[in-house]
């Protein structure tokens, strides 16, 4: 970066501060005009990604004036519960460079397991539910070991598994290939919405916790003399995140409420975006994807950092398919399949997490998700044909990705001297 | 063997001063003789030169000392006491650090993440959780400052982004976050261009100033003469002489190098 900057420090000038701690310029310089130019060469993926959503809703919104009102924006946020969950184990394999190709049977499969064993074992809801996430876990960690310790490329593995599971599933449904579920504590998952007081104590709660730690952050930065952004970047962060939440909450609570699966999506989302940013493991999974040789060499465990991400990717497709079969309230044999895997796959891909891993953000899984799920409820309110979904949802994928090679090959001739 | 002392030596040295003692280090794949009773001696402070045609065993040797292909006989002395090398730990439990001409870095990680890959730093109870960046950071500000490194323009600019010459400082940088007293490098100036190679070159001359002992692999005599103390010649295994590191020497070097002239070597029957 600096070859390029015409006030780099040359080699020769020993005066030259480079990046000389306590520096109050260097604090101004992250500004405004910064983020504009990382956002045109796309290196903001989850703001871009925001952009495509709010040109997807104003069209459906001048297309069908029932687009964007509190009831249907809830069932969208209903819509997207189980395929935002499974992505967001995608995503983490993703960022690995590698994929997975069972997570809609392993979902399927996960679904059944949990409601024959509610309903025809007879087991409470939560130890069936446990069984189902256990079931996607020891299935990660199956794929994961092959996929490791053997040497297979995930993507037949996993090739292996989309067919296996989907085996699987037929046999524990069994003879009649339909389970209704009918344990409250199992269809509440997705059926539950609090009540407007709980949903605005949750959104002032997220935004104070979103302030507290952002200001603490910086306070910390400043105490240890580091660079810190400057105030009009953090106000501009925190009240778009603000506004954000505030504007969701009011718009589920014109409807039934804040659904209680989507608090589970923005959850899980949050848990596992901080697993990757704020842990050792989750920079040696970026670790991993950016170089595997090196990160080995670098004395990273790179076949337990692996299957550790192909267990909780399988387990997260799991929960995914538990949410699903809790919205339909029954599991049957096309449980977990058609186009759900491709979708789980897209959504992320679309919001910026890129295919050769190292790069990419757990909120691609609901952002992408949300993506998805518009278009596929816009067209559905539309009344179009299946055939026009398809087409559509596959001229986003691939504008998007095309978005992305364009933003890298820019980055790279700014970057690069 | 020349035991001239450096001035730079600051460690207690041992009875004859070298940080490093090698004898007699062999090393044989199946047929080939890789190595036949090799010698080499490094002091503290001291940048030794290791040249040597393709296939002279300058990469065997420096696997020996790193551990990553462990000698098959012959004495190493480390600090004047006898020392066993047989894996990379050993090689880094003795303070010996080895930077590799291919270069291991994350491209998708900043340079503080770079770093401190495999060993982050956390702060809290529960181990690897969180991450303590400001740590990190600091440390990483503190390490290339010591190391005169101005040439990064920030700690969290993606390595990716990074010339050659920045990237090469970042893998010396990481060598030494584990205070090392000895550290080889190989070909650390190969594929760079010259404004970066004397960024790599001064870099090493800093490591001299800090009292490590430096071993360097290159193939370029020019980079040797501004850089090293004592160039050390190996010809199809063996020791082909030692000079020290003064251009006017060039000749010589090139003699002992290419084997033209065998008046000085005893090795010229040497086998393949």
């Amino acid at each position: 970066m600096s070859a390029s900057a015409p006030g780099a420090a040359a080699p020769d000038t020993p005066d030259a501060v480079a990046s000389g701690p306590g520096s109050g310029l260097a604090a101004e310089r992250v500004s405004l005009r910064d983020a504009a130019r990382r956002l045109a060469e796309g290196e903001l993926g989850s703001l871009r990604v925001l952009l495509v959503l709010v040109v997807i809703w104003a069209i459906f919104t001048i297309a069908n004036d029932r687009f964007l009102t509190a009831v249907n924006l809830t069932n969208l946020a209903l819509q997207i519960a189980a395929v935002g969950t499974i992505s967001i184990g995608v995503v983490l394999v993703l960022l690995l460079g590698e994929i997975d190709l069972s997570v809609g049977a392993v979902s399927g499969l996960a679904g059944a397991v949990t409601a024959t064993l509610s309903v025809k074992s007879g087991l409470g809801a939560w130890p069936a539910i446990v069984a189902g996430l256990a079931a996607g876990a020891a299935i990660g960690l199956l794929q994961g070991t092959f996929a490791t310790r053997l040497g297979i490329p995930s993507f037949v593995v996993t090739l292996a598994g989309l067919l296996g599971w989907q085996g699987a599933l037929l046999a524990v449904l069994g003879s009649e290939g339909t389970v209704n579920i009918t344990d409250p504590a199992i269809t509440n998952l997705a059926g539950t919405f609090f009540s407007d007081v709980v949903g605005w104590l949750v959104a002032a709660g997220c935004i104070v916790t979103i302030a507290l730690a952002t200001f603490g952050r910086r306070r910390r930065r400043l105490a240890a003399e580091l660079e810190v952004e400057g105030a009009a970047v953090i106000g501009l962060r925190i009240g778009a995140a603000a506004a954000g939440i505030l504007a969701a909450v009011a718009i589920v609570n014109a409807d039934r409420g804040l659904p209680l699966a989507l608090a589970i999506l923005v959850g899980l989302v949050v848990l596992v975006e901080g697993l990757v940013t704020r842990t050792t493991f989750g920079k040696h999974v970026f670790a991993v994807g950016g170089n595997a040789e090196a990160a080995r060499r670098a004395g990273i465990n790179v076949a337990r950092v692996r299957t550790i991400v192909f267990v909780l990717c399988s387990t997260l497709a799991a929960f995914g398919g538990i949410l699903a079969a809790s919205r339909l309230l029954a599991v049957n044999q096309s449980s977990g399949s058609g186009d759900l895997l491709l979708l789980a796959i897209a959504g992320p891909v679309i919001a910026g997490v890129s295919l050769f891993g190292g790069r990419g953000s757990v909120w691609g899984a609901l952002l992408g998700a949300l993506v998805i799920g518009s278009i596929s409820n816009g067209m559905d309110l539309l009344a179009l044909e299946s055939s026009v979904k398809f087409m559509v949802t596959g001229g986003v994928l691939l504008a998007a990705v095309a978005l992305d090679a364009v933003g890298r090959q820019r980055r790279q001739a700014h970057g690069r001297l | 063997m020349t035991t001239q002392r450096q001035a730079g030596a600051t460690r207690a040295p041992a009875a004859d001063g070298a940080l490093l003692r090698l004898r007699r280090i062999s090393k044989r794949f199946g047929a080939v003789q890789a190595l036949s009773a090799v010698d080499l001696d490094v002091h503290a402070g001291e940048v030794v030169a290791l040249v040597g045609d393709n296939g002279a065993g300058k990469s065997t040797l420096i696997k020996a000392i790193a551990g990553v292909g462990p000698a098959d006989d012959g004495e190493i002395h480390f600090d004047g006491r006898p020392a066993r090398i047989h894996s990379p730990q050993d090689s880094a439990r003795l303070g010996i650090a080895s930077v590799y001409q291919d270069l291991a870095l994350c491209d998708n990680l900043d340079v503080v993440d770079n770093l401190f890959l495999g060993r982050e730093q956390t702060r809290g109870p529960v181990r690897g959780v969180p991450i303590d960046e400001i740590t990190m950071e600091q440390r990483a500000r503190e390490l290339l400052d010591s190391l005169a490194v101005r040439t990064l323009r920030s700690v969290r600019a993606e390595v990716g982004m990074l010339s050659g010459g920045q990237r090469q400082t970042v893998v010396i940088a990481r060598a030494m976050l584990g205070e090392p007293r000895l550290v080889i490098l190989d070909e650390p100036t190969a594929a760079l261009g010259v404004a970066q190679t004397a960024q790599v070159l001064s870099l090493v001359g800093r490591l001299r100033e800090r009292g490590l002992g430096v071993v360097l692999i290159s193939h370029n005599l020019a980079d040797v003469f501004a850089v090293a103390d004592r160039v050390v010649v190996l010809r199809l295994g063996r020791n082909a002489g030692e000079f020290p590191a003064e251009s006017r020497r060039q000749q010589a070097i090139v003699t002992a190098i290419t084997g033209a002239d065998s008046a000085g070597s005893p090795d010229e029957a040497a086998n393949s």
